[in-house]
C-alpha cells in the first residue's frame, strides 16, 4: 500500500472497477468491469498505471473524496466543474494532490460516469482476479460509503505520461450514432422491425444502469412467437422483450438471457452508452 | 432445422465482433460440445457459455481471430455424453418448500411421490445462470413440467430447492425468484474464495439425499 483515499460522500453510485471477470461466465459469473472501457484505460494511462489497475467509477457525480496522504490522479468519463481544494481541475489531465487534499465531483454537465484513475490503482481485494464491483451479481466490493478506506496499490506502469494527451473532448451531449453489427436472432424480427431498429431515432430510458440502457422508440415487432430458451449473450447485446423496446447490454448484464438479441453494437461504440444520459438520442447505422 | 454434431455442419449464428453462438440440438449435445471445447480450447478464447440449447463462445480478437475460433467450433467433435466425467455432489435436502403441496398438485401426483422421485433422480448441470453459482439441472428420470410462479418471490432464501419447466435447481443466496420451491439445502453452492468457486459445475452431476432426521 503506498498510501489512502478517504470517502467523505459516495454521491449518487460510486464503484470500485477494472477490466472485470473475464471467464468465469461458465459459472454464471458475468465480466463486468468499467462501463466506459476507454475512460478507464485513459485515466490508467494518464497516472502511468498498468492496464488493469482498478479505478473508481462515479454514476452522476456527488464523489467527495480525501487524498490522506497525496496521490496523482486523473479524472475522465463525464465532464464537470471538478475541483481540488476548491480549485478547478483539468479533465483528463494528471494532477498531483497534496496530502489532505479534497476532490469533489458535482452533478456531471457532460455524460454520465467519472472515471477517478488513481497512481498506483485502488488496492481493495480482488474476487475472482478482479477488483469490479458487478452490481447485478452482488460481487466484489460494496458500493462506496461515507468513511470508506481504500487503500492505494502500486499497479504502476512507468512515470506519468509528461504530455499524454494535447486534446481532450468532452463526451457527446446530442444524438450518438452508434455502429451495429450482427446480432444471433436477428431473424426473429419482421422486415419492418429491422429497418425501424436503423432508422427511429431512439430515447435513452430513465430506467437505464449498468446493467443495460434501455431505448425508448417504437416496439420492434417479431416475426418467431413464443419464448427463446436462455442463451448467452455478451456486452452490447440488443435485446428485445415482449415489450418490443431495445435494450443494449453494458457490464454487468447476465451470462444469458431469454429475450432475442436483434443485433450488437460494435466495440467501437459501446463506451459511449455508458455515458448517455436519460432522454438523449441514438442512432444506429451498420457498422 | 438440422444440426450435425462434429462434422462441420453446426450452425454458428454471429454475436457481435468477438462471439459466435452455436447451436445444438437438444441439452445432451450442448453439454457434449461444452465439454469438447473446453478440453480444446486454443489460447485466447475467453469463454464458453452452455445454455438451453446453445453454447456461447467469445474470444479475445488480439489473441486469436474469430474466423479462427469458429473454424475449430465447426470441426470439433462433441464428446458423448457419458465420457463427460463429473465426481457427483450430493446436496443434503429437507422437503419443506412452501410450494411444495401445489406443485404436487399441479403435476397430479401426492407429495411423497414427487419427493421420491426428486430423491431418485440423477441429476446433471446442464448449464448455470440466473445468479453466480446457480445450476440449472435436468434427469431423464424426471418426467415432470412445473410452471413458474405467476408472481415471483421478492426473496427466496439461499438454499432453497425449486423447480421451474423441467429444470431444478437450488438458489446460492436470497434473490428474487419465480420458481416453486420444494425443499431446503444447508449446503454452501457458491463460494468466491474456493476453487471452483461453483458447487455446480456444467456437466456435473447431483443427487439430493433426504437430511437426516427431517421429514
Amino acid at each position: 500500500m503506498t498510501g489512502r483515499l478517504t470517502v467523505l460522500a459516495p454521491g449518487a453510485l460510486s464503484l470500485v472497477e477494472d477490466l472485470g471477470r473475464p471467464g468465469w461466465a461458465h459459472l454464471g459469473v458475468g465480466g463486468s468491469g468499467a462501463a466506459d472501457r476507454a475512460a478507464l484505460g485513459l485515466a490508467n494511462r494518464l497516472v502511468g498505471n498498468a492496464p488493469h489497475a482498478a479505478a473508481l467509477e462515479c454514476a452522476i457525480g456527488g464523489l467527495h473524496l480525501r487524498f490522506d496522504d497525496g496521490a496523482w490522479f486523473a479524472v475522465t468519463g463525464a465532464w464537470g466543474d471538478v475541483t481540488l481544494d476548491g480549485e478547478a481541475v483539468r479533465p483528463e489531465t494528471a494532477t498531483r494532490a497534496r496530502p489532505g487534499a479534497e476532490l469533489v465531483l458535482p452533478t456531471a454537465a457532460h455524460g454520465l460516469r467519472y472515471v477517478v484513475g488513481v497512481r498506483g490503482g485502488i488496492a481493495v481485494p480482488r474476487v475472482l482476479g478482479s477488483r469490479s464491483r458487478d452490481t447485478l451479481a452482488g460481487l466484489g466490493p460494496d458500493p462506496l460509503a461515507a468513511g470508506d478506506a481504500l487503500p492505494i496499490g502500486d499497479e504502476t506502469a512507468g512515470a506519468i505520461p509528461a504530455l499524454d494527451r494535447l486534446t481532450a473532448w468532452a463526451p457527446v451531449d446530442d444524438q450518438v450514432v452508434a455502429g451495429l453489427v450482427p446480432g444471433p436472432r436477428a431473424d426473429w424480427f419482421t422486415d419492418a422491425a429491422r429497418l425501424a431498429l436503423f432508422e427511429t431515432e431512439w430515447r435513452v430510458s430513465p430506467q437505464s444502469d449498468r446493467i443495460g440502457v434501455r431505448l425508448d422508440g417504437p416496439a420492434l415487432e417479431r416475426l418467431v412467437p413464443g419464448e427463446l430458451a436462455s442463451e448467452g449473450v455478451v456486452r452490447g447485446s440488443v435485446q428485445v422483450p415482449p415489450t418490443g423496446t431495445p435494450t443494449v447490454l453494458l457490464a454487468d448484464h447476465p451470462v444469458t438471457g431469454g429475450y432475442p438479441v436483434i443485433a450488437v453494437v460494435s466495440g467501437a461504440s459501446i463506451d459511449a452508452f455508458a455515458q448517455l444520459r436519460p432522454g438523449q438520442a441514438v442512432r444506429f447505422r451498420h457498422a | 432445422m438440422s444440426t450435425v454434431a462434429g462434422d462441420g455442419a453446426r450452425r454458428i449464428l454471429p454475436s457481435g465482433e468477438h462471439a459466435v453462438l452455436v447451436e445444438c440440438a437438444d441439452a445432451d449435445e450442448v453439454l457434449g460440445l461444452h465439454a469438447a471445447l473446453t478440453a480444446s480450447r486454443p489460447d485466447g478464447v475467453v469463454d464458453l457459455v452452455p445454455a438451453a440449447r446453445t453454447v456461447l463462445v467469445t474470444v479475445d480478437p488480439a489473441r486469436i481471430a474469430l474466423e479462427t475460433a469458429t473454424s475449430w467450433i465447426a470441426h470439433t467433435a462433441t464428446a458423448p455424453i457419458d465420457a463427460v466425467a463429473s465426481e457427483v455432489v450430493e446436496l443434503p435436502a429437507r422437503y419443506d418448500g412452501d410450494d411444495l403441496t401445489a406443485a404436487a398438485t399441479t403435476l397430479g401426483i401426492s407429495v411423497e411421490e414427487l419427493v421420491a422421485a426428486h430423491l431418485g433422480a440423477t441429476w446433471r448441470v446442464a448449464f448455470t445462470g440466473f445468479a453466480p453459482g446457480f445450476g440449472y439441472l435436468v434427469s431423464d428420470d424426471w418426467p415432470y413440467d412445473v410452471p413458474r410462479l405467476a408472481n415471483p418471490r421478492t426473496r427466496v432464501p439461499a438454499g432453497a430447492i425449486g423447480l421451474a419447466g423441467a429444470y431444478s435447481g437450488v438458489y446460492p443466496r436470497e434473490s428474487p425468484g419465480g420458481w416453486q420451491l420444494i425443499g431446503t439445502t444447508d449446503a454452501e453452492l457458491w463460494n468466491p474464495a474456493a476453487d471452483p468457486p461453483a458447487r455446480l459445475v456444467p456437466g456435473g452431476t447431483v443427487r439430493f439425499v433426504r437430511q437426516e432426521g427431517e421429514s
